[in-house]
């Protein structure tokens, strides 16, 4: 035993790890430096996140449930329009596949931890700072962001101190994803156990690589952006003001570089996911493994390539119109592979519809859609027509949530009984299923018609022709939204051992990596000696 | 866990929990509404933000110590050397990304939306905007001179580059095992440092009362300082933590096999050297 004098941080304690002294209660959480305490933090902090923006989406279906203004004034509409965005993509989703990042990557690597325990404790604990701020800059002088999530100048650099607040949030988490990213890379490349090369990772290993290499080349480059509108704000500068020399639009191309990239890091995890739990129900391994990798790598160097779609509307020369058109176009292909290898992975093989294989399903359904209106949105002259109308708000909720969240919560299903050590009630996660397939639809297919009859976004008022598919939009919505209050019931049941049914280290027969090798549910420190692959 | 009580180090090094993380999100949020206070002159918003400093001091000499300590104490073994090169490498990255977003800035300014203000549709609005670089813009009608090249700016292009080659050389010290020498070429690269922001303080002051360069003087100004400024606080942060690692040189730290800390540091400070080099050209020269 080596002495280390006056070391504070270092317990001490001896070789056995389940005798191994860590905090207790609230402080346990405060000062963890395990992967699994860290994972959860995420996925609960996630889930809260997920009710707060949850309930500004119902506020902006509440308000427009029927034409005219009834529920709240048009400012305080216009910023649960960006807080909903800002906290949905910040707050819930990528916090979400952080946590299944934390908890599952060691498990599926074979290592003891992530390899920066403390910084990951870090990256975590940054995110209440900046939910607060976030919540704070709601009840300042002037409110908070309403500018969009997207924070466009001119009106940023006109908001109140609201926004100053929303901006130094951003900061707040971008640095949180920065270090987050930087350990999930490093433990990808320097933890993998003896054998795993890394052509023999599973795809949500993979995916996540790809990710955080996203997250590192473009959240520096959103902290750019914001600071600009800081500095435009406070100390006179003109990046973004016409009379000055600098031009609106410059803050569009920054922060679409950072935008784009940030689509694919919430979608990458997703397939991960999905490329994990569609073998495991279809009994077969996932087909063309090394074409995922390849279209995953191709997806994520796209990204970078074509932020100005976002843009075609705000002034661009046609040149450049038709370079991001085509460039937008391309992206098709590698999705396309992965479609086509999900679709071949279930093809014949012995198909069991369990939840998580039931949101997966839904999610390949929803999400195709969802590509597929992208594909419309990437023709310039189509997009001229459907910019900033209910059309492109359905498109990114059928990537967004019927994308990722639903793979969100096939991952919980997925992987649930490995953290709880109990099954879900089956029958209820089934009704969680069809209840949100069907409330979803309800609440974002008809905004594929509302956009292309020409109902802009981001107004809490619209044209009476309109009220129709809003009333049926804002019903569905109130539907989903109920129907996560019953997911929280499912999963809180399944924490609480209420099926009755204990996981088994297996409980998915399909199922392959190193994560079902360790007991259910995983002891606290796992891998402690590397696990040798062959 | 268990790792890190061998006398060997283990191959992996988990650390025991600890309160730094928290201290450190405690440090960001009060740091953010001292921010938020002080820009928008609220009375208490200076204070805060020097609390929030303090706490962030407080720390990052709590870590950082305790980084210090598992090192010196041998916990970390080829594993945990490995990660650090990586992580190292991949933040200098994300440094290289934010600036990348400010040379954008810069790039675009120049080559698109001065132009237009002059020559596009735009140009109505402005019917006598030259939009010839360097411009405070249409309509600020600021008359002000650019920084010239050759001057100071020539001169700490030189003190950065030598700065780089006196820290290869106590590198080498280093792994020779010449203390002195180490201590030496290292105590002169941190001085150069310090020059050259003494140089550029100087330039600043300059720029403000002699050539009307000023942060509000249009798009010239905002890039220039802006890009300016972020290099000379990346030199700043780069002198402290050569500044940290000469302290621990000077203590014993580090041996020939055993230095990363060293390395990292001097990693960084090549970065803000390639980061000059490329202001330099195109801030200073275009």
């Amino acid at each position: 035993m080596a002495s280390i004098p006056h070391d504070a941080v270092h317990g001490g304690h001896g070789h056995d790890d389940q005798h191994d002294h860590h905090p207790t209660g609230i402080k346990r959480w405060l000062t963890t430096t395990n992967h699994k305490d860290i994972g959860s933090m995420y996925l609960w902090f996630s889930f809260t996140m997920f009710i707060v923006g949850g309930i500004m989406a119902l506020i902006i279906r509440a308000e427009l449930f029927q034409p005219g203004l009834q529920v709240v004034n048009p400012e305080f509409f216009n910023q649960m329009t960006s807080l909903h965005g800002l906290i949905m993509v910040f707050g819930a989703i990528m916090p979400a596949f952080v946590g299944f990042a934390n908890w599952m990557l060691p498990l599926q690597l074979g290592a003891p931890d992530m390899a920066f325990a403390r910084m990951n404790n870090w990256s975590f604990w940054l995110l209440p700072p900046a939910a607060i701020l976030l919540v704070t800059s709601m009840f300042v002088p002037g409110g908070s962001v309403a500018a969009g999530w997207t924070m466009y100048p001119p009106l940023t650099v006109q908001q109140g101190i609201g926004m100053d607040l929303t901006i130094f949030a951003v900061h707040i988490l971008g640095a949180s994803s920065i270090m987050g990213s930087i350990n999930i890379i490093t433990t990808i490349l320097n933890m993998r156990a003896p054998g795993m090369t890394l052509m023999k990772m599973p795809m949500f290993a993979w995916t996540w690589l790809i990710t955080a290499f996203l997250l590192i080349a473009t959240m520096p480059v959103l902290a750019g952006a914001v600071t600009m509108i800081l500095t435009d704000r406070h100390f006179g500068t003109t990046f973004f003001n016409a009379a000055g020399g600098g031009d609106p639009v410059m803050y569009q191309h920054i922060f679409w570089f950072f935008g784009h990239p940030e689509v694919y890091i919430i979608a990458l995890p997703a397939f991960g996911v999905v490329s994990q739990i569609l073998p495991a129900f279809s009994r077969k391994p996932l087909f063309g493994y090394h074409s995922m990798v390849y279209a995953t790598a191709s997806i994520a160097i796209l990204s970078f390539i074509v932020w100005a779609h976002h843009m075609y509307t705000t002034g661009m020369p046609l040149a450049g119109q038709m370079y991001f058109m085509f460039a937008t176009m391309l992206i098709a292909v590698p999705t396309g592979v992965k479609v086509f290898n999900w679709l071949a992975t279930m093809w014949r093989g012995s198909i069991t519809l369990e939840t998580p294989m039931l949101f997966c399903l839904g999610f390949l359904f929803l999400f195709t859609m969802g590509g597929f209106t992208g594909l419309v949105l990437s023709l310039t002259p189509v997009d001229i027509q459907l910019h900033d109308t209910y059309y492109v708000v359905a498109h990114f909720h059928y990537v967004m949530v019927a994308g990722a969240l639903f793979s969100a919560f096939a991952a919980v299903y997925y992987w649930g009984p490995k953290w709880t050590g109990w099954m879900y009630d089956e029958k209820l996660g089934k009704i969680h299923f069809w209840w949100s397939l069907i409330a979803f639809n309800v609440t974002f297919f008809p905004q594929h018609f509302l956009g292309l009859a020409g109902m802009p976004r981001r107004i809490p008022d619209y044209n009476l022709q309109f009220a129709d598919w809003n009333a049926v939009s804002s019903i569905g919505a109130f539907a989903f939204g109920t129907a996560q209050i019953f997911f929280l019931y499912i999963v809180i049941r399944m924490i609480a051992g209420k099926s009755g049914v204990r996981a088994p280290a297996k409980p998915w027969d399909g199922a392959e990596g190193l994560e079902w090798t360790v007991p259910s549910p995983a002891p606290y420190h796992t891998f402690e000696t590397p696990p040798v692959v062959k | 866990m268990s790792a890190s009580t061998h006398d060997t180090p283990g191959k992996y090094f988990v650390p025991q929990p600890s309160h730094w993380p928290l201290v450190g999100s405690a440090a960001l949020l009060t740091l953010a509404f001292g921010a938020v206070g002080s820009m928008n002159s609220l009375s208490w918003g200076l204070p805060v933000l020097a609390v929030g400093f303090g706490i962030l001091l407080v720390m990052l000499f709590g870590w950082f110590g305790a980084v210090v300590r598992e090192s010196e104490g041998r916990l970390y073994g080829k594993n945990v050397d490995t990660s650090f090169r990586w992580s190292m490498s991949w933040f200098i990255f994300s440094e290289v990304m934010f600036f990348a977003a400010f040379f954008g800035a810069l790039g675009y300014a120049r080559l698109r939306s001065v132009p237009d203000l002059a020559n596009g549709v735009t140009s109505m609005l402005w019917p006598d905007f030259a939009g010839t670089w360097p411009t405070a813009g249409p309509h600020l009608k600021e008359v002000f001179s650019p920084m010239g090249a050759w001057g100071i700016p020539a001169i700490n292009t030189a003190l950065l580059l030598t700065s780089g080659v006196t820290l290869t050389i106590a590198h080498h010290a280093l792994i020779a095992g010449k203390r002195s020498k180490l201590i030496t070429w290292l105590a002169a690269t941190i001085a150069l440092g310090v020059v050259f922001l003494g140089l550029q303080i100087y330039e600043y002051i300059h720029a403000y009362s002699a050539l009307n360069l000023k942060l509000s003087t249009g798009i010239f100004g905002s890039t220039f300082f802006m890009l300016t400024g972020f290099h000379g606080f990346h030199v700043t942060v780069g002198a402290i933590m050569l500044a940290v690692i000469l302290a621990r040189s000077m203590r014993g730290h580090f041996d020939a096999q055993h230095h990363f800390a060293f390395e990292a540091a001097a990693w960084y400070w090549h970065f803000v050297d390639v980061v000059w080099l490329g202001l330099f050209v195109v801030v200073y020269m275009l």
